[in-house]
């Protein structure tokens, strides 16, 4: 009985009008510091995942392209990935321009993929955009697929000459990286 | 659970008694896969390759630690490092190649595993939770064996690494993030090999804690058996030692003398020559594949070839793959037949007998083909199969279907009848 009384004086203290106890707040305040102590201790375990520092510092690439005859196409090292460098023919050219643009499934003219006055000149990553495998068609004698451009042996992927896509699982065109011509025969990737 | 005539421990001396107070672990063995562990009589050799998997489980961790010994996961040197084990390293030679077939090996038991559940629908009530804590250890397997296989960096280690991490850079948004946080880095390099071999080693310890509470949710219904129909009496059961024990061990030699014919005269016959290439991060071989035992679930990332509504075929592909095991964590709840064992399920063989099993193996096939036709078109109806299998058909003919009798006990249909069975079961001593 004696209990029971003090329990119930208690409540009296401590509940508001809602039921509410002052020292629920105490539980939630304390399961609310271990959860930001769990993610502190946590964020660190994912995120040494993440690229290291070196990594981050892959810098620019400078690529001298001067010896490219047209229909030649050379492999460059950009961050550790492939990067193609080809200069078209006019043949080539042509067969990417007669394309129709709204028909492509990543639609992009030739000349939104090249730089102004260099719309000979195409530099994309060796990169797949399905997942990832280096295509074919840069080295001499390699299958070139259906457009002329890269096939992908992985999936079969074809590229046209413009490195845009037109068949196979890849969703969009080879990517164009950010670069500019230092001078007519040099290129800063990067 | 333990049914009423299981036998009981007995520690027989000072020692065991004294065990027996203080860590029962004896009595547990005992319990577990000892006499004390009652088991149907009438298990076919198809209940022979869990502890198969089991056995390969263990030879992959102790050959695995051994190679670690010898390996060095640095993208400058590991290729170097293998070459060294196979020619330096005493029994090196033997060390890799059982390891790697015993990849193999450990799938091929596997898969007869999760094939034995189909058939006799090991998955269904009481048994959910084993089958559920099965296809998690499936899933477990193939993330150890992709990481595995990425060690040795050969040309296939490499592409196949950037082409599953690349599997996750199709999630809309988040996907290229998380890529590049599986890898390291923009491409697979030291620090993606290095970590792969750290998730490599933990992995499998990963898997030896959830086969504990596999075998633990087994033990509690106990084992299925051909029949379907649960144990009723004694007479439905014998102990486990040293009937089962037994049986396991002679399906062990036989597994035994298959793999090292194939470990000693052709260890590298299910391997890929292209991983004898070291890794080349600027050129893809022309054919790469995975290893033979993702190829069914290759065909079917392959098989999406058209974007689908606003979904890419590239995402639709991922999803579907992932979606093809998934799948099977809702079996459970797919067939609701009461009756579980194929042997009495005329319309249930018809669709695993030709549409199950030939749509897995044209997958198979065609996961292992190159990405052309007629290979993409069959994957494509194989897949579409695949799931009309498992979310229409099998759901469709497990509410239509007209069971066959069954028999009234384990042990008539091992004796013919009843009468015949009691007969019969009066010379085993009743403890």
């Amino acid at each position: 009985m004696a209990d029971t009384t003090a329990t119930a004086s208690n409540e009296t203290v401590a509940t508001t009008d809602d039921g509410i106890r002052r020292r629920d707040f105490l539980d939630i305040a304390a399961v609310g510091t271990a959860a930001v102590g769990g993610a502190a201790v946590l964020l660190p375990l994912v995120s040494q995942m993440a690229p290291s520092k070196d990594v981050l510092a892959a810098s620019s690439t400078e690529v001298d392209v001067s010896a490219i005859e047209p229909g030649q196409a050379i492999k460059a090292v950009f961050r550790k990935q492939p990067l193609f460098v080809r200069r078209l023919t006019p043949a080539e050219v042509q067969a990417a321009n007669a394309a129709p643009v709204s028909s492509l499934r990543d639609p992009e003219t030739l000349e939104e993929r090249t730089k102004e006055g260099h719309a000979d000149m195409l530099v994309t990553m060796g990169v797949c955009t399905h997942l990832g495998c280096v295509p074919l068609g840069a080295a001499e004698g390699e299958v070139k697929g259906e457009f002329g451009g890269y096939f992908c042996p992985c999936h079969g992927s074809h590229y046209d000459t413009a490195g845009r896509i037109r068949k196979g699982p890849a969703p969009t065109n080879l990517e164009v990286p950010e670069y500019e011509f230092t001078s007519d025969t040099v290129i800063q990737v990067g | 659970m333990s049914f009423p005539w299981a036998r009981e421990y007995n520690p027989s001396n000072g020692f065991t008694r004294f065990l027996d107070e203080k860590l029962p672990l004896p009595r547990l063995m005992y319990n577990a896969v000892g006499a004390g562990y009652p088991v149907p009589r009438n298990l076919s050799y198809f209940w022979n390759f869990g502890v198969l998997a089991g056995f390969f489980l263990v030879v992959q961790i102790v050959t695995g630690v051994v190679l670690a010994m010898h390996y060095a996961a640095n993208a400058q040197v590991a290729f170097a490092t293998t070459e060294h084990i196979m020619r330096d390293v005493n029994w090196g030679w033997l060390m890799r190649y059982a390891h790697a077939n015993g990849a193999s090996f450990f799938f091929i038991v596997v898969y007869l595993h999760i094939f034995r559940g189909f058939f006799y629908s090991s998955y269904k009530a009481p048994r959910e939770m084993i089958w559920l804590l099965g296809v998690t250890i499936f899933l477990l397997m193939m993330a150890t064996a992709f990481m595995g296989y990425v060690l040795p960096w050969g040309q296939m280690s490499f592409w196949g690494a950037k082409v599953i991490t690349g599997l996750f850079g199709a999630i809309p948004l988040v996907g290229e993030p998380i890529q590049v946080w599986l890898l390291g880095g923009f491409a697979p390099d030291n620090a993606a090999l290095n970590r792969f071999f750290s998730l490599h080693f933990l992995l499998p310890f990963v898997i030896a804690g959830v086969v504990i509470l596999h075998i633990w949710a087994l033990h509690i219904p106990g084992s299925s058996n051909p029949t379907g129909v649960e144990i009723k009496t004694e007479s439905d059961t014998v102990p486990f030692h040293p009937y089962y024990t037994a049986k396991d061990g002679f399906g062990l030699g036989v597994a035994l003398l298959l793999f090292f014919a194939m470990v000693f005269f052709l260890p590298n016959a299910l391997g890929h020559p292209d991983n004898y290439i070291e890794a080349n991060p600027l050129s893809t071989p022309a054919h790469i594949v995975p290893e033979w035992y993702f190829w069914p679930f290759y065909a079917i990332l392959r098989a999406f070839t058209v974007d689908f509504l606003f979904v890419p075929a590239k995402l639709m592909g991922v999803i579907a793959m992932f979606a093809s095991i998934l799948l099977w964590f809702f079996l459970p709840w797919l067939d609701k037949s009461p009756v579980r064992s194929g042997h009495y399920r005329p319309l249930f063989r018809k669709i695993f007998w030709f549409g199950l099993i030939p749509a897995m193996i044209v997958l198979f096939i065609c996961g292992g083909a190159p990405a052309e036709e007629p290979y993409v078109m069959l994957s494509q109806i194989a897949t579409a199969y695949y799931f009309l299998h498992f979310l229409v058909i099998l759901p469709i003919v497990s509410s239509v279907e007209k069971p066959e009798p069954l028999p009234y006990s384990i042990t008539e249909a091992v004796l013919g009848s009843d009468k015949k069975a009691v007969l019969g079961e009066n010379t085993t001593p009743a403890v």
